[in-house]
Formats: structure tokens, sequence, C-alpha cells
């Protein structure tokens, strides 16, 4: 059988992540961490690779329990899965990659609050297969990764003349760039960049469309994005 | 630590929003606004203050002697999931005016990287103290300066922004570019207080 009103490819469900609707450049969400650890290339890989882990594994158990889980209890429900998974992410990198475990710090655990996993968990993975769901995580993972990619980049290499680690232009930095407010100022200019690139105006406010409190949240018809 | 000390790091030189980026999304989304960045700010003081009251004595008396600790972050976010729908149910029951003003502000909260960051920092920083009592109290401190913090920061930020919508902007860099760079700037007048530390 056709299934024409599922016209979405698999390749589209994917993709469509990394770049057209990237989680943090264009749909601003979880933005916290493309702001604090990207002062290193190297950690933001990690944090991005430890992201992307536990969004797929989550995507794959929420969209396998969707039957199964009660709506009145679905945050909760998804809160733990997600908890699950991090804490599994935690004990692997403690165990394998110990330095990369003590860069992310706190940013590890606060994984599990990251608005794009909760994010794919309600609008996704809870209302598609399991196939569909893990290509969905690991499109949204990817883009991910590379937007802290991005951001990292262009933070390491002004703000501390290195790129992973290897040394580029010597004593010629800016090191505001490695502080807090370079933070702010990177990922402005990179949201700017990326509008200007795909040709369509800079979202508006930060995004409430995927953010799973939406309905209840009477932010997100007054204060949240107007 | 001291408890000046506490006070003074946790509201401005490791303001959890400007230095630490715990808690952007509601720091960007909820200050276009003073009213609702009180609002949010007067909600995310409490919610952090009653977190931390409740999952600091948990860790120390119920994961610490039973060998848990890795379970912490399922067993804080846990909690602070139950409290945060508690307490809606509670303020929009009891006190409806004060739901109208703080409760839709509520649910936001759970999924606020503020709120489990601040009560695992707490664990962090306080655990080792000498006593439960200090170190509870302590971290009790710590939990609702960093939540006056985060108003601080919010209210202020809600300012600059006010002020800033009749700014002519670059196309490209209208709305969230803009609003970032000027979070930058706002988060560049904090850091002169990292010189107290």
């Amino acid at each position: 059988m056709m299934r024409k009103t599922k016209s979405v490819s698999l390749w589209q469900e994917f993709s469509k992540g990394i770049l057209r609707e990237n989680p943090n450049l264009v749909g601003l969400l979880g933005i916290c961490p493309v702001l604090a650890i990207t002062q290193e290339a190297r950690n933001a890989l990690g944090m991005g690779i430890a992201t992307t882990f536990v969004l797929i594994c989550s995507n794959a158990v929420i969209s396998m329990l969707r039957k199964v889980i009660p709506q009145t209890v679905k945050l909760s429900a998804y809160i733990v899965i997600i908890a699950g998974f991090v804490t599994l992410t935690q004990f692997l990198l403690h165990g394998y990659a110990p330095e990369l475990y003590s860069a992310l710090g706190t940013f590890l655990s606060l994984i599990t609050v990251n608005c794009i996993i909760l994010g794919r968990a309600e609008v996704f993975a809870g209302k598609n297969g399991v196939f569909r769901s893990v290509l969905d995580g690991a499109g949204m993972g990817i883009g991910f990764t590379l937007s802290l990619l991005l951001v990292s980049s262009f933070r390491e290499i002004i703000g501390s003349g290195t790129w992973f680690g290897i040394p580029l232009t010597g004593e010629y930095k800016v090191a505001l760039l490695r502080s807090a407010p370079g933070g702010f100022f990177a990922l402005g200019c990179i949201i700017a960049l990326v509008s200007a690139l795909l040709r369509k105006k800079p979202p508006e406010g930060i995004g409430c469309n995927g953010c799973p409190n939406a309905d209840t949240c009477a932010a997100s018809k007054g204060g949240c994005s107007r | 630590m001291t408890v000046l000390g506490i006070i003074l790091s946790a509201i401005l030189t490791d303001n959890f929003v400007l230095s630490k980026f715990m808690g952007c999304c509601p720091f960007l989304g909820v200050s276009q606004k003073i009213s609702s960045s009180i609002g949010m700010g007067a909600a995310v003081i409490f919610v952090m203050t009653c977190s931390t009251a409740i999952t600091y004595p948990v860790y120390m008396y119920l994961l610490v002697p039973n060998g848990l600790e890795y379970l912490q972050t399922l067993a804080f976010i846990l909690i602070i999931a139950l409290f945060v729908q508690l307490a809606e149910m509670f303020v929009r029951k009891c006190f409806p005016p004060l739901h109208r003003t703080l409760g839709i502000y509520l649910p936001l909260i759970t999924t606020n990287c503020a709120v489990l960051g601040v009560t695992i920092l707490n664990v962090d920083l306080f655990a080792a103290s000498e006593s439960f009592l200090t170190g509870y109290l302590h971290a009790l401190l710590y939990a609702a300066c960093a939540g006056v913090g985060f108003t601080l920061a919010l209210i202020l930020f809600a300012g600059v922004r006010s002020r800033m919508e009749d700014a002519d902007i670059p196309a490209f860099f209208k709305g969230t570019p803009a609003t970032l760079i000027a979070a930058s700037i706002v988060s560049l007048s904090f850091m002169a207080f990292s010189g107290m530390s």
C-alpha cells in the first residue's frame, strides 16, 4: 500500500534537523549548553555526541511506549526516561572519557532538561513510529552538534587562537570571546549569519513552538515569544 | 564559604544566567515586559529554594548512605517535577489571585535548567560541610540568592529590551540576534563584579 498521507520521506525526516529546522539556530531551543560549554571545540563536540546519544535513545524508547504512557503523566514519564539515559551517559563518560566528564560538569546532568530532547519527545516521538523517531533524533542531534561546533570554533579560533587545541593564530586573540559575554555575542552573530545564508528572517523570539509546556504555560500565549 | 561570600557570588559574581548560562530560555523568552519578568523571577526564587529544601536532605540521608549518588539526576528532576505540580495545584486552589500572577509561570519552571542546576550545585558545594545543618542552611541561602540573581538579571534585561524596540537594526540581526548581543552587553557589565571575588 502506498501511504499518500505521509509524504515525508525518511531522508527528509533525518535531514530536516540539520539545517532547515536546526533546533538551536532556527528553533532556538536548548541554547544553554551552546552558550556554556563552547569555549573549546573539543568539549562542544563531546557534549554534542552525548546529547545526540540521549536524544536517539529516548526518542526510540518513548516511541515504543507511546501507546502505553497515559496522557496525564506524559511529561513526568518522558523526563524519567530521559534522565535514565542521561545517567547512563554519565557512567559511560566517567569510565571512558574522565577528562570530558569533568569538563562538562553540571551540564552533563542538565542534558535532562534540554528542551530539544523533551520537545522532540512531545512533538515527534510520542506520535510516530520507532524507525522515524530514531531518524528524527539522529538528525536533530547532528544539527545540535553542528551548531555547537560552529559556535565553539568561532569562539575558540578568535578567543584562544586555537582549534581543537591546535595553535592557529598565535598571540592574536580576543580573550573576551572566551568569557561569558562572548558566548552570547558569538551565538547572536552565528544566528544572524545562518538567517542570512538561509535567506529568511531570524527567529523573532525564543522558541516556544517546540516547548513541551507550551499548552499549559500561559507565558507562551503572552510573555514568552510576543 | 562565608555567608556574605555566598550572597555576593550567587547574586553578582557567579550570576546564574549571565555567567553560568543556566536558565537562558526563560531569560531570553520572558524578558519582554518588566511585569512578567518580576512574576517569573518570583516563581523561580520560590521553586529554587523549595526544591533545594527537599533535594538536599534527600541526597544526604537517602542517596549517600545507600551509595546511590549516581541516581542524583533522576531523583532531583523527579522531585522538582512533582514539587512544581503540587505547588501549582496548591496555589491555584488556595490563592487564586497569586495563581493568576505567578502560577502561570510554574509549569515553565520544571524544564528550567537553573532549578536542576542549583540543586546539583548545592550538593557539590555544600555536601562536604562539617555539619548537616550548616550545609543545609548555606544551601538554602545559596538557592534563594541564585534566584534573586536570576530575577535581577531578568528585570535589568527587560529594561534594556524595552529600549531596543525602536532601534534601527540591520535586517539579519532583527529579533533574536540583536537580543543575544544585548544580553552579551548586560553580561559584560556583570563581569565587572568578578573583581570582588
